[in-house]
């Protein structure tokens, strides 16, 4: 019985979904203002229905009921609780069903959080979130309903698969979802625009923090996905260029492309059209991101066996919204126009090419992704293009990005002149180039020898970003008489935004550290072998059987010493599960600030207790995610500006009180 | 044409020239990491080149994995029905990797016949067969009942 109201919960919704999509839009097209008064209880009411039908299969899952096929597929008695509920959305119909949640959360959220916004607008906005929900509820009606039954009920479910009982999976796809829907609202809210014909500096401001927030959640969900990868997958990578990490990575970049255009949008009321593009094709990248994943037309270790229908549904859904969207855009975009003139050496020109830069990047890891996708469904041959591709177009498109930041910065509206800004970065760059030789040099520190151009080119680029970006909030603190007051007065947007460009510095200080310093090895290690690196003596001891609640385990130990004297010792682990009869490598992780000590069991080699064994040597691969961690946080800081959260009076009297030099200040 | 002018061309014609270079230079990039794939039926009939980075599919064949007792090297045979082609690789081979099963595999092919392998790609799901490798042996299939 319970599953059934889980599956008439989200029929409801479905119906509830039509409304939200019609009555508002055409209340606000006709100017009806009970038509538009639906908006706000529809949307909390699809959100209500839709939240009971995932508490339903939550709780079919944790009452261990079989007769459900999604549970018995996913679940089973053994599983640990935590991971029963991380189960949920473990496979393909139950992450659809999060999916929609998240879409409809977000759109409660909207209901909530806008009263700034004038009511039309806002039906609008809800309204073509409404149509996009009603796309991905038929969805899962049709082709992937999470409460079908099965029968004869089997005794015990399948388990789920071992890779995603853990931690990171437990909050990797929940928050990689809710930065893809997020986006929904960036989108909507520039639908909503174009709809309304009304594309103002407030519009573009409305739409901000929602856009912020997306792409914070958007940011961490990557860097979650890729700590995942790192320690659960065995083999120490942290990114492929897997095209479903490249499916993120694409609304990534054109949504941090969109925060960009937006913050020029609202402040001067220009580049209108771009960033409603922009928005457009954020989404539309997250809904590709979500069909190549969903539809199984990928060989990545992300795909799963799936059903070619469900492929063919969300492709026809991405046309509707990608070309829905783009005929309205040339139908209302003649009109859309923008106002203001700006130097060519100026803040705007600085976040133009930001945005050039940013969308290229996407475009060609986009052709990397697509293309032997295409050639394949037209029957021309199968290819797959290689890592060093997306590493050599990546790299040179988003250097210069990472010299610019400080620029941008610093740069005025309308007119600025870039030498007079490099002049005031002089000190910042020697101290930069200093450091950027001296780091990797500490690295390598003799045991891997040689101080390359690329460690180098690296180490100069992140301590450029880090430095550059502590000396702006230093330099703008010093303007008033008092250090203390001048730090206190700098809005938070600013320090949110300097702290994620400082996590750019970190980041690339991470991969360029890791990428060429570190040492990996594969070897065959009997019990008593020892393997020295870096410092570090790694000492094989053997290895024990050992039984977890759902599986079976070979567990190593290995000793870790340094100058003759044992440091730690290290349990990596093969663990066979019980029910799916999958192996699984289970590596075992000495984290630090400056390096990781990564060990992990491949199978036993030849007679005795000799075992293939996995030793890495890791330097600074926290950074990689720390960057992650200070960019998110950043965006959290933008997002909780002040500013936004203003009435709309208060917001008119505060603009026109703003220093000449304000603006500068809100970029 | 007035100073101004002649300026902004001269900025323009360069960026024009950067964005060329940098097409010029991404598809050459393109073009060198691309790699075919090809079934063991077709590296059989010397359809693959020598030499050259290619990605091989199909299932392992029973009875054919033979590890080294004393490195990690490890040679095994992977088929499509049409054919079966020698791997070796050395190293750690993923956690599914076993007798049976779908693998992708990328390296290159010596002229001894053996497929050199600098990675070897096992699936995460059970139910999971690389769509290169199932179309292969779909195509395998197809191939025989043409001939029966």
């Amino acid at each position: 019985m319970i599953p059934e109201i889980g599956h008439y919960a989200l029929v409801l919704a479905l119906c509830i979904a039509i409304i939200q999509a019609t009555l508002p839009l055409i209340g606000a097209q006709r100017g009806i203002p009970s038509w538009i008064a639906v908006a706000k209880p529809a949307a909390q009411a699809q959100f209500f229905f839709t939240l009971l039908s995932f508490v339903l299969l939550t709780y079919a899952f944790v009452t261990n009921d079989f007769s459900v096929k999604y549970v018995a597929s996913n679940s089973n008695t053994q599983l640990p609780i935590q991971y029963k509920i991380s189960a949920v959305w473990g496979a393909h119909e139950g992450s659809l069903l999060l999916w929609v949640l998240i879409l409809n959360a977000w759109a409660a959220a909207v209901s909530w959080f806008s009263r700034s916004v004038p009511a039309q607008m806002t039906a609008r906005v809800l309204s073509v979130m409404g149509m996009v929900s009603i796309g991905f509820l038929l969805f899962t009606l049709i082709t992937s309903n999470p409460f079908d039954r099965i029968f004869p009920v089997p005794m015990d479910g399948r388990d789920l698969n071992p890779l995603l009982q853990d931690f990171g999976l437990v909050i990797h796809p929940p928050m990689l979802y809710m930065g893809y829907v997020g986006f929904s609202v960036a989108f909507a809210f520039a639908i909503a625009a174009m709809l309304g014909g009304r594309l103002d500096a407030a519009w573009a401001r409305w739409s901000r923090p929602w856009t912020q927030m997306a792409w914070v959640f958007l940011t961490i969900g990557i860097a979650l996905g890729s700590w995942w990868a790192y320690y659960e997958l065995g083999w120490g990578g942290w990114w492929f260029w897997d095209p479903v990490e490249n499916a993120s990575f694409q609304p990534w970049l054109v949504g941090t492309a969109l925060l960009h255009s937006l913050a020029v949008t609202e402040q001067r009321g220009i580049f209108k059209a771009w960033t409603v593009l922009l928005a457009i094709f954020t989404f539309s990248l997250s809904l590709l991101g979500t069909f190549l994943v969903r539809s199984g037309v990928l060989t990545s270790v992300h795909a799963f066996a799936s059903d070619p229908e469900r492929g063919v549904f969300i492709l026809m859904f991405l046309l509707v919204v990608v070309g829905g969207s783009l005929a309205l855009f040339a139908w209302r975009g003649p009109q859309i126009k923008s106002h203001g003139k700006f130097e060519l050496m100026s803040k705007e020109t600085a976040l133009l090419v930001n945005n050039i830069l940013l969308v290229v990047a996407a475009c060609a890891i986009l052709l990397g992704t697509v293309y032997p996708l295409i050639l394949d469904a037209m029957d021309l041959g199968k290819i797959s293009v290689g890592p060093p591709y997306f590493n050599f177009v990546f790299i040179p498109l988003t250097a210069p990005l990472a010299v610019l930041a400080a620029f941008g910065v610093l740069a005025r509206w309308r007119k600025t002149d870039f030498m007079d800004i490099l002049k005031r970065l002089k000190l910042v760059l020697i101290a930069a180039v200093v450091l950027g030789v001296l780091w990797p040099l500490s690295v390598s520190g003799g045991v891997n020898g040689d101080l390359t151009l690329g460690a180098v080119f690296g180490g100069v680029l992140a301590a450029w970003v880090m430095l550059s970006s502590a000396y702006i909030v230093y330099d703008r603190a010093r303007r008033k008489s008092d250090l203390l007051a001048g730090f206190r007065s700098i809005p938070l947007a600013f320090y949110g935004m300097t702290l994620a460009h400082m996590g750019i510095g970190v980041f690339i200080a991470g991969v360029t550290l890791t990428s060429l310093y570190s040492v990996e090895k594969d070897l065959r290690m009997a019990p008593g072998d020892v393997y020295e690196t870096n410092g570090y003596q790694f000492r094989f001891v053997g290895t024990k059987g050992h039984n977890g609640p759902n599986f079976h385990a070979d567990r190593g130990t290995v000793e870790v010493l340094k100058d003759d004297v044992v440091v730690m010792t290290l349990h990596p682990e093969k663990r066979i599960y019980t029910v799916t009869r999958m192996p699984m490598t289970e590596a075992a992780i000495d984290p630090g600030l400056f390096r990781d000590l990564y060990v992990a069991l491949g199978e036993p080699v030849g007679q005795g207790d000799a075992w293939a064994v996995r030793i890495y040597h890791k330097p600074y691969i926290r950074w990689i995610w720390l960057g992650g961690i200070f960019m998110g946080l950043g965006g959290i800081l933008a997002a909780s500006d002040r500013r936004y959260r203003m009435g709309a009076k208060a917001r008119r009297t505060a603009v026109l009180k703003a220093p000449a030099g304000g603006a500068e200040a809100r970029a | 044409m007035t100073p101004k002018r002649k300026k902004k061309l001269v900025l323009l014609l360069i960026a024009l020239a950067g964005l060329g270079i940098a097409v010029g230079l991404g598809l050459n990039a393109f073009n060198q990491n691309i790699m075919f794939f090809f079934s063991p039926a077709d590296v059989v009939a010397g359809k693959a080149p020598y030499e050259r980075k290619f990605r091989i599919g199909g299932l392992v064949e029973e009875g054919s994995v033979q590890r080294d007792q004393q490195t990690l090297r490890v040679t095994f045979k992977v088929t499509d029905g049409g054919g079966s082609v020698a791997v070796q690789y050395e190293g750690i081979l993923p956690d599914l990797f076993r007798e049976g099963q779908g693998i992708v595999a990328n390296g290159t092919l010596g002229r001894d016949g053996v497929f050199q392998a600098a990675e070897v790609l096992a699936k995460h799901d059970e139910n999971y067969m690389p769509p290169e490798v199932a179309d292969a042996l779909a195509a395998q299939k197809a191939a025989e009942s043409v001939k029966n």
